[in-house]
């Protein structure tokens, strides 16, 4: 018979409804996937008992491929095939991983949409493909633990993944055969693991050091709501590099000369590892070096260790102080540390974030899967496997969205922070006469301008009926899902005309342009004001001066010469200041040519309202007028 | 009339139950259901029913209504891993047929 687990009273499900689901932490070095068992979440072990599933698959010529430590034996002799940290390309362009330089030798064609294609012997494959058979390798092996086909999937993403990097992980998992329950931020995901989600309000600090890269995340809890506060960190610092800089102090130390070959660093690398990995519990670790047919024994201490890794433990935290300075918070305001990535086992790591927050660190959950986990318990309570008053995990969209108005400006639909799923409208109108078409342009970013935010999609809204400037009515809305997608769409009221995009990200992403960008938008507040007032008086000159030409084409005999001549002096005169830069001297110039123009405008009222008097009698006005 | 329960299964039973934290046992018992009949019901609880009867395991508490126990009799609770897979496992001589799967039964 098919094998039960405790569920929660009440939810016991009928045979063959049983709603299987899974956490995946989806890694640059390691993945793993983790369930809710009889109320408890762990992660899962393959057929030898191993959690982690290494982030690499190997591409054979034959067109199959491996997963995981199979594939990584290949990545010494075989680089071009053996795919490792993908998670770096995901959602990226083809300029954009050119420019990781030497970083990655991978041979990069360019494909469709701009996204880059790594050639293997196996034929090209997208970053999106090879994150797929990652994720279908541990899709295959959930499948196997818990003998029935998953309902569905938690896989979580950095807290600074863009729209476009989160659409590529979602491609992904839909190309694996999974169904994605939700998105989640992977500090998120650790902090709802240690059950943080139900606890009281506050700020929250996760420390996620793992073998190549650093984050912290700056998460501010409230009314159920994870509020991404900043986020900051080391794209190029790790667990490894510990490795590196240990292996270089003990050949320094052992007195042997030489410059090491690839296969000797390969051995110390190694070495220092495990001699990292076993200072995590001794005091000192004895070993005996052995390279280029010398042998050197060799003592090292804790603190020796210590003393060589400090720098790097050094750099990490200056990056928390600078995320809680761009989340506007004190290190005693934060009630919660939660350490995660497995170089948070190093006991120096562990004692100065515990020194810089001023309270222990959580190390309870193991740190390699503690993301996992949470995203599992997401995953149970998202299948339906929880009584219906289980707090359901909101999160929030990382920057604000918003659409292009005249002028270049940005108009913010959506906010940064605001929960998701999310649905905003906001109305719209027509700047020139007759204008029978609308462009919308879809924006990311806190920035003023277009130009300084990012751009997702653009589209046209035709067949406005054509009115007067300012009198159609057009209404957009923005739509994000559970996952931070959007989509927007634009009705314009009158007609009903509608038409809509789902945002398909351009992959045309410059690096470190969104972590950068919250960041730009404090330290530009000033100068983006300004700019904003700017952009605003030449909008409205340029408003003005079409609507007094316009008039002046139509009703041109209201005016004798001089005054023509007046008004199109002044009207040249407001179009050369508005093309300079002084916000103030253009406000003047339109307050002069309206007031200038009064008298013409009230003309032309008169004469409109003859017209419609015409033919009519007064009688029929007051009909009219009831 | 009574079920008893295999050392791994009571293992493991209080091992989610401490993880849960609260709760005072689990209840197993069955009700019609699926392409078989009936299916099992195994769930923790917070409160025991009055008509319920109660067997203790040890540590655990587990709470059966009368009228499935008349379906478990002599039952066996186990706790099983089958490769990758694992889980509890209902020994129950009751048994006549069950659906290809197992997770439903006859009696």
């Amino acid at each position: 018979m098919a094998l039960l687990q405790i569920a929660e009273p009440g939810q016991s499900a009928a045979p063959h409804e049983r709603k299987l689901a899974v956490g995946i932490d989806l890694g640059t070095t390691n993945s793993l996937a983790a369930t809710v068992r009889s109320g408890e979440a762990q992660t899962l072990a393959d057929i030898n008992g191993e959690h982690l599933l290494p982030s690499v698959a190997y591409y054979a010529e034959d067109g199959s491929v491996e997963i995981g430590s199979a594939a990584m034996i290949h990545a010494a002799e075989d680089p071009y095939n053996t795919i490792i940290s993908v998670k770096r390309l995901m959602g990226r362009g083809v300029e954009d991983v050119l420019s990781f330089g030497d970083e990655l030798p991978y041979r990069f064609a360019p494909g469709e949409g701009g996204m880059p294609f790594i050639e293997t012997q196996a034929g090209p494959r997208s970053p999106v493909q090879v994150s797929a058979d990652i994720l279908r390798a541990l899709r295959v092996r959930a499948e196997q633990s818990l003998d029935g086909v998953l309902a569905g999937a938690v896989i979580t993403v950095p807290a600074y993944f863009d729209d476009a990097q989160r659409q590529a992980t979602k491609d992904a998992a839909r190309l694996a055969g999974l169904n994605v329950l939700r998105l989640l931020n992977e500090p998120t995901a650790a902090a709802v693991a240690y059950g943080l989600d139900q606890g009281d309000e506050g700020v929250i600090a996760i420390y996620d050091l793992g073998g190549g890269t650093f984050d912290i995340s700056v998460l501010r809890l409230s009314r159920g709501v994870f509020e991404v506060l900043a986020t900051g960190g080391d794209s190029a610092l790790g667990g490894d590099d510990f490795d590196y800089a240990l292996a270089r102090w003990m050949l320094k130390e052992s007195g042997i000369e030489l410059e090491p070959n690839a296969q000797q660093a390969r051995y110390l690398t190694t070495l220092a590892r495990r001699v990292k990995e076993q200072l995590s519990a001794e005091d000192c670790v004895e070993l005996v070096l052995e390279l280029d047919g010398q042998s050197q024994g060799l003592s090292i201490s804790r603190e020796q260790f210590d003393s060589v890794i400090e720098p790097l433990v050094k750099k990490t935290l200056r990056a928390c102080r600078r995320a809680l300075k761009d989340a506007g918070v004190s290190a005693d305001e934060v009630r919660e540390v939660v350490m995660v990535g497995g170089s948070t086992r190093v006991p120096l790591v562990r004692a100065r974030v515990g020194e810089l927050f001023g309270r222990e660190p959580h190390i309870e959950i193991d740190p390699d899967r503690v993301v996992a986990i949470g995203a599992a318990l997401q995953a149970d309570v998202l299948a339906g496997n929880k009584p219906d008053s289980e707090m359901l995990l909101l999160d929030v969209i990382p920057l604000s969205l918003g659409l292009e108005t005249m002028g270049g400006l940005v108009e913010k639909v959506i906010h940064r922070n605001t929960a998701i799923p999310v649905a905003r409208g906001q109305e719209f109108t027509t700047y020139q006469d007759g204008q029978t078409a609308m462009a919308i342009h879809v924006v990311q970013g806190e920035r003023e301008l277009v130009t300084d935010c990012r751009s997702l999609a653009r589209f046209v809204l035709r067949g406005i009926p054509p009115m007067a400037a300012g009198a159609a009515k057009i209404r957009v809305t923005f739509q994000i899902d559970a996952d931070g997608l959007l989509s927007v769409s634009a009705q314009e009221l009158s007609t009903g005309i509608e038409s809509s995009i789902q945002v398909k990200p351009s992959y045309g992403l410059t690096d470190n342009e969104i972590a950068g960008m919250l960041k730009d938008s404090f330290s530009h507040a000033e100068e983006d004001m300004a700019a904003r007032a700017l952009r605003e008086q030449q909008v409205e000159a340029g408003r003005l001066v079409d609507a007094l030409e316009a008039a002046m084409a139509q009703d041109g005999e209201l005016l004798d010469e001089q005054e023509t001549a007046a008004l199109s002096e002044a009207i040249t005169e407001l179009r050369n200041v508005a093309g300079g830069g002084d916000a103030a001297a253009i406000e003047a110039g339109v307050q002069s040519l309206a007031k200038l123009s009064d008298e013409f405008a009230a003309r032309r009222m008169d004469k409109g309202i003859q017209r419609a008097l015409q033919g009519h009698r007064v009688d029929e006005l007051g009909k009219e007028l009831k | 009339m009574a079920i008893s329960m295999t050392d791994a299964a009571i293992n493991h039973v209080a091992r989610y139950l401490e993880k849960r934290g609260h709760g005072k046992g689990i209840r197993v018992g069955v009700r019609t259901s699926g392409c078989s009949g009936m299916a099992y019901v195994l769930e923790f609880i917070d409160d025991i029913e009055s008509d319920d009867q109660v067997f203790e395991f040890g540590p655990v508490h587990v709470a059966i209504d009368p009228k499935s126990l008349l379906y478990l009799d002599g039952t066996e609770l186990d706790f099983v891993k089958e490769g990758l897979n694992e889980g509890f496992k209902f020994n129950n001589p009751n048994v006549r047929s069950e659906c290809g799967c197992g997770e439903s039964f006859n009696v």
